[in-house]
C-alpha cells in the first residue's frame, strides 16, 4: 500500500508540475470561451441579407411579404430574369397569375444558392400570403385571421409538459435535459479518450525507457499499473475542478463584457431562423443556458457525473494500460491494438446521441446499463430526471455493473500488463493478448 | 549456513524455449559471483527469477536460508538490469529519492544516503538536472547509485561497465569491492571475461539454459589447464633436442611454450632444460584465460538458440 501511494504521488506530481498541464488547464477555458464569443459575434454579424426582386404579374402579392433581417423584397415588374443581377438583386421571384383550379409554379431564380434558411423564409412568406388570400376569398377578414392567430397562442392557452410521478409534479423541459445530457455525454466521451491515452502513453514511456524492469524489481506490476491509473485520475479531477472554477469566472466576466444589445440581437436572429436551425445555434445555446440552470437537481447530476466519469475512466484506462504495455517502438501497432477499445467508446457515443433525445428507448436503457457504454449513455439520460425517466433500480444496477466491469477489466489488464511490460521486440497479436488475459497465473 | 542465496533445480520454459532448464547453485555471503554465458543463454531470465520479477515454473530459491518471498525480500535486493532505465523527464535528485523510497527507505534516510553517494561519486551538481541531460556514462553511474542506495544484501549487476570510460569503470569497480567488503553479496552478469577474472570469486557458466560450469575462478582454471609452460631464455635459441618430457607447441622471441607430456612434472622440464646450458630467465605455468575456457565450452554449439516447441 505504501508503494502504490508513492507511485500515485509521483504520477500525480510529475504531471501536475508539467508545463503542458498548466498551459492546457489555463488555456482551454479561455480558448473555449473565446470560441463561443467568436461564434456569437459571427452569428450576429454574418447574417447575409438578400435583396429579392418580386415580379408579380397579377399584383396579387403586392406588399404581402414582410421584410426580415435575412430577406428584403422589392416589387419590381420591370426586372426580369436577365437583368436582376445588374439591378442589384440577389435573386428574383417569378410569380405567375395563380388560379385556384390549376397548380402553377413560383420560381425563385438566383445565381448562387441562397441557402436553406433563406429558401425557407421565402417559402413561408409565400405560403402565408397564399393562405391569407384563400381566407379572404372565402370571406374571412384578414384582421380577423391575424387576431385569431395572436389570441390562440398568447391568450387562450399555454402549453406545459409536466412530469408526474407519485405525488410530485415537475415541469419537464426536454430541451434543457437534452442539452445537459448531451453536454455531459460528450464531456465524458472526450475525457475518456484524453486520459485513457495519457495512461497508455505513460505505460509506453516506462517500457521504452526501460525503467519498467527497475520498477518491477521494487514494486509489483499491479501496483505500478494501478498507481499510474489512480495518479492520472487525480490529475484529471484536478484539471476538472480548475476548469469548473475558471469557466465560472470567465463566463461571468464574459456576460459582463458583451453589450446587452448584442445579446438581444443574437436572440432576435435566432427567432427569425427557421426551427430546424435553432438547436444548432451556439448563440441560442448561450442564451438558453441562463434559463437552463434553474430546476435541475445539481447535486445528483454532479455526483453522477463524477461517478460515471471515474467509473468509465477506470473501466477503460486499465485496458489502455494493457495496450501500452504490449506496444513496442512502433506507434502504428498501438493504433491497431487500440481499435477494440475505441470502437465501444465510439459506439457508446452514437447510443448516447440517441439517448439524449429519446431517453427511454430500449437502446438508451440498455446502453446505460451495460458497463462498456453506461458512463457515456447514462449521463445523457440522468438530466431527464431520477427517479422518473431513469428509475432508481436502473441507476443502481448500472453503477454496480460498472464497478464490477471495472474490477474485471483491471484484473484482465493486469495479467496482460505483467507479461507485456517486460516483453521486447516481439509483435503481439490480439489472439495472444486474449490468451494472456485468461490464462491462470 | 553462510549461503545468502541458493537456487535449486530452477526451471522456466517459454512457449518455444527452455530459457532456464534445471539450474542449481549457491552463492556465499559477501562474495562476488559471476554469471557468464553467451547471448540468449538464459541469464536475464535467471536473474529475473532471483529478483522476483518472474516466478519459476518449478524449483526453489532460498534467500538467507528461507524460501524467497518476492514481496518481502525485494527491499534486500538491488537490481541493475542490462537495459538501463530511468525516468527521462524527472529531476535526478527526486528520482533517486523515489527509487529509494520504493525500496522502503524513509525520506530522510533516503536523503542522507543519496547525499553520501552523490558526494562520493562526484555527482552533487546533478541534483536538479534531468536524466535526459545526462550522457550515457553519467546515467550509468546514476543507475548504479540508485541500485545500491538502500544497502541491499544482494546486488545484482547486469553488465555494469558497458558504456563507462576506464576511470569511471574503475570507480564503480572499487565500489563493488567495497560493497562486498561490507558484506553485500554481488551477482555480476556479463560476457566480458577479463572483468570476471579480475573481480569474481566464484563463477557459473550457463549455456542454452543449463549450467555447464560452476566453481571458483582458480579452481576452474586449474581444471582446464593444459599443462602449458612458458620458458624464457636470455638469448634466442634455435631448437631444443627432442625428448619425451615435453613438446614445443609455440615460439615467441626469446621464449618457448611447452606442453608437458602425461606422467611428467614441471620439475622434470626444468631439470632437462638446466642440462642444456641455456640461460633461463622465466619459467611459468600458462593457465587458460576464462575467455579461452568460455570459447572452448560454448564453441561448437549453435550460436543462436533455435526455437522449438516445448512440452512440459
Amino acid at each position: 500500500m505504501d508503494k502504490i501511494w508513492l507511485i500515485i504521488k509521483r504520477e500525480y506530481l510529475t504531471r501536475v508540475r508539467n508545463k503542458t498541464f498548466i498551459l492546457s488547464t489555463f488555456l482551454l477555458p479561455i480558448v473555449m470561451i473565446g470560441f463561443i464569443a467568436v461564434v456569437v459575434v459571427i452569428t450576429v454579424n454574418s447574417v447575409d441579407q438578400y435583396k429579392i426582386a418580386v415580379s408579380d404579374s397579377s399584383g396579387m402579392f403586392k406588399d404581402e411579404f414582410k421584410n426580415s433581417k435575412m430577406v428584403t423584397f422589392a416589387y419590381r415588374n420591370d426586372v426580369n430574369e436577365r437583368n436582376y443581377v445588374k439591378e442589384g438583386f440577389s435573386g428574383i421571384l417569378l410569380i405567375p397569375r395563380l388560379r385556384t383550379d390549376k397548380k402553377d409554379t413560383i420560381r425563385l431564380i438566383s445565381e448562387k444558392q441562397l441557402g436553406m434558411m433563406t429558401d425557407d423564409a421565402i417559402r413561408k412568406e409565400i405560403n402565408k400570403a397564399v393562405e391569407d388570400k384563400m381566407f379572404q376569398d372565402r370571406g374571412i377578414d384578414r384582421h380577423v385571421i391575424d387576431s385569431i392567430r395572436e389570441n390562440s397562442e398568447n391568450s387562450v392557452y399555454a402549453f406545459k409538459s409536466l412530469q408526474v410521478k407519485g405525488g410530485e409534479i415537475k415541469e419537464s423541459n426536454s430541451g434543457r435535459s437534452y442539452g445537459i445530457g448531451f453536454a455531459c455525454g460528450i464531456l465524458i466521451y472526450i475525457t475518456l479518450f484524453i486520459y485513457g491515452a495519457a495512461v497508455m502513453r505513460g505505460v509506453m514511456e516506462e517500457k521504452m525507457n526501460r525503467i519498467a524492469e527497475v520498477m518491477i524489481s521494487s514494486a509489483k506490476p499491479f501496483q505500478l499499473m494501478m498507481g499510474k491509473i489512480v495518479g492520472i485520475a487525480a490529475v484529471s479531477l484536478t484539471q476538472f475542478l480548475m476548469w469548473i472554477v475558471l469557466m465560472t469566472i470567465l463566463s461571468t466576466a464574459l456576460t459582463a463584457f458583451i453589450p446587452h444589445e448584442m445579446m438581444a440581437q443574437a436572440q432576435q436572429v435566432n427567432q427569425n431562423m427557421p426551427n430546424m436551425a435553432t438547436n444548432n445555434s451556439m448563440a441560442y445555446k448561450i442564451l438558453e443556458i441562463k434559463n437552463i440552470f434553474d430546476g435541475v437537481n445539481w447535486g445528483l447530476l454532479l455526483f453522477c457525473f463524477f461517478f460515471y466519469f471515474l467509473g468509465g475512466y477506470l473501466f477503460y484506462s486499465s485496458l489502455f494500460a494493457a495496450v501500452g504495455s504490449v506496444v513496442n517502438e512502433d506507434p502504428q501497432e498501438a493504433q491497431a491494438l487500440m481499435l477494440p477499445i475505441t470502437m465501444p467508446i465510439i459506439l457508446s457515443f452514437v447510443v448516447m446521441s440517441i439517448a439524449a433525445s429519446t431517453p427511454s428507448s430500449p437502446a438508451a436503457v440498455w446502453g446505460s446499463i451495460i458497463p462498456f457504454s453506461s458512463p457515456i449513455v447514462m449521463m445523457a439520460r440522468i438530466p431527464y430526471g431520477v427517479p422518473g425517466t431513469v428509475p432508481w433500480w436502473q441507476l443502481g444496477l448500472s453503477m454496480v455493473l460498472l464497478l464490477l466491469g471495472f474490477l474485471f477489466t483491471t484484473w484482465m489488464s493486469a495479467k496482460i500488463y505483467r507479461t507485456g511490460i517486460l516483453l521486447y521486440g516481439k509483435k503481439v497479436t490480439l489472439k495472444e493478448l486474449v490468451k494472456w488475459a485468461f490464462r491462470k497465473s | 549456513m553462510d549461503n545468502l542465496i541458493s537456487v535449486q533445480h530452477l526451471k522456466k520454459y517459454y512457449a518455444t524455449q527452455k530459457a532456464v532448464d534445471d539450474i542449481s547453485f549457491s552463492i556465499s555471503k559477501g562474495s562476488i559471483f559471476g554469471m557468464l554465458g553467451p547471448n540468449g543463454a538464459g541469464k536475464t531470465t535467471l536473474l529475473r527469477m532471483i529478483t522476483g520479477i518472474f516466478f519459476p515454473d518449478s524449483g526453489e530459491i532460498l534467500f538467507n536460508g528461507k524460501k524467497f518471498d518476492a514481496i518481502a525480500d525485494v527491499s534486500q535486493i538491488g537490481y541493475m538490469p542490462e537495459e538501463r532505465g530511468l525516468y527521462k523527464k524527472m529531476k535526478i535528485g527526486e528520482q533517486a529519492i523515489y527509487l529509494a523510497r520504493l525500496k522502503g527507505l524513509s525520506r530522510s534516510d533516503a536523503m542522507q544516503k543519496i547525499r553520501y553517494w552523490f558526494e562520493k561519486m562526484e555527482m552533487q551538481s546533478w541534483w536538479n538536472k534531468k536524466v535526459e541531460d545526462l550522457s550515457k556514462g553519467m546515467s550509468q553511474k546514476l543507475q548504479f547509485v540508485t541500485t545500491v542506495l538502500h544497502e541491499p544484501s544482494l546486488v545484482i549487476l547486469d553488465e555494469p561497465f558497458s558504456g563507462l570510460d576506464p576511470v569511471n569503470a574503475n570507480m564503480i569497480k572499487d565500489e563493488i569491492y567495497g560493497l562486498a567488503q561490507k558484506g553485500s553479496t554481488i551477482i555480476f552478469s556479463t560476457h566480458r571475461m577479463e572483468q570476471v577474472e579480475e573481480i569474481c570469486d566464484h563463477i557459473v557458466l550457463i549455456n542454452k539454459g543449463t549450467k555447464i560450469l560452476d566453481g571458483t575462478v582458480r579452481r576452474v582454471k586449474q581444471d582446464f589447464k593444459e599443462n602449458l609452460f612458458q620458458v624464457g631464455f636470455e638469448k634466442e635459441i634455435a631448437s631444443l633436442p627432442p625428448n619425451n618430457i615435453f613438446e614445443v607447441v609455440g615460439t615467441t622471441d626469446h621464449s618457448l611454450v611447452l606442453k608437458i607430456k602425461e606422467g611428467h612434472k614441471p620439475h622434470d622440464v626444468l631439470q632437462f632444460l638446466l642440462g642444456q646450458q641455456h640461460e633461463i630467465v622465466l619459467f611459468q605455468e600458462i593457465l587458460p584465460s576464462l575467455n579461452d575456457i568460455f570459447i572452448r565450452l560454448v564453441e561448437g554449439t549453435p550460436l543462436s538458440r533455435q526455437f522449438q516447441p516445448i512440452t512440459t
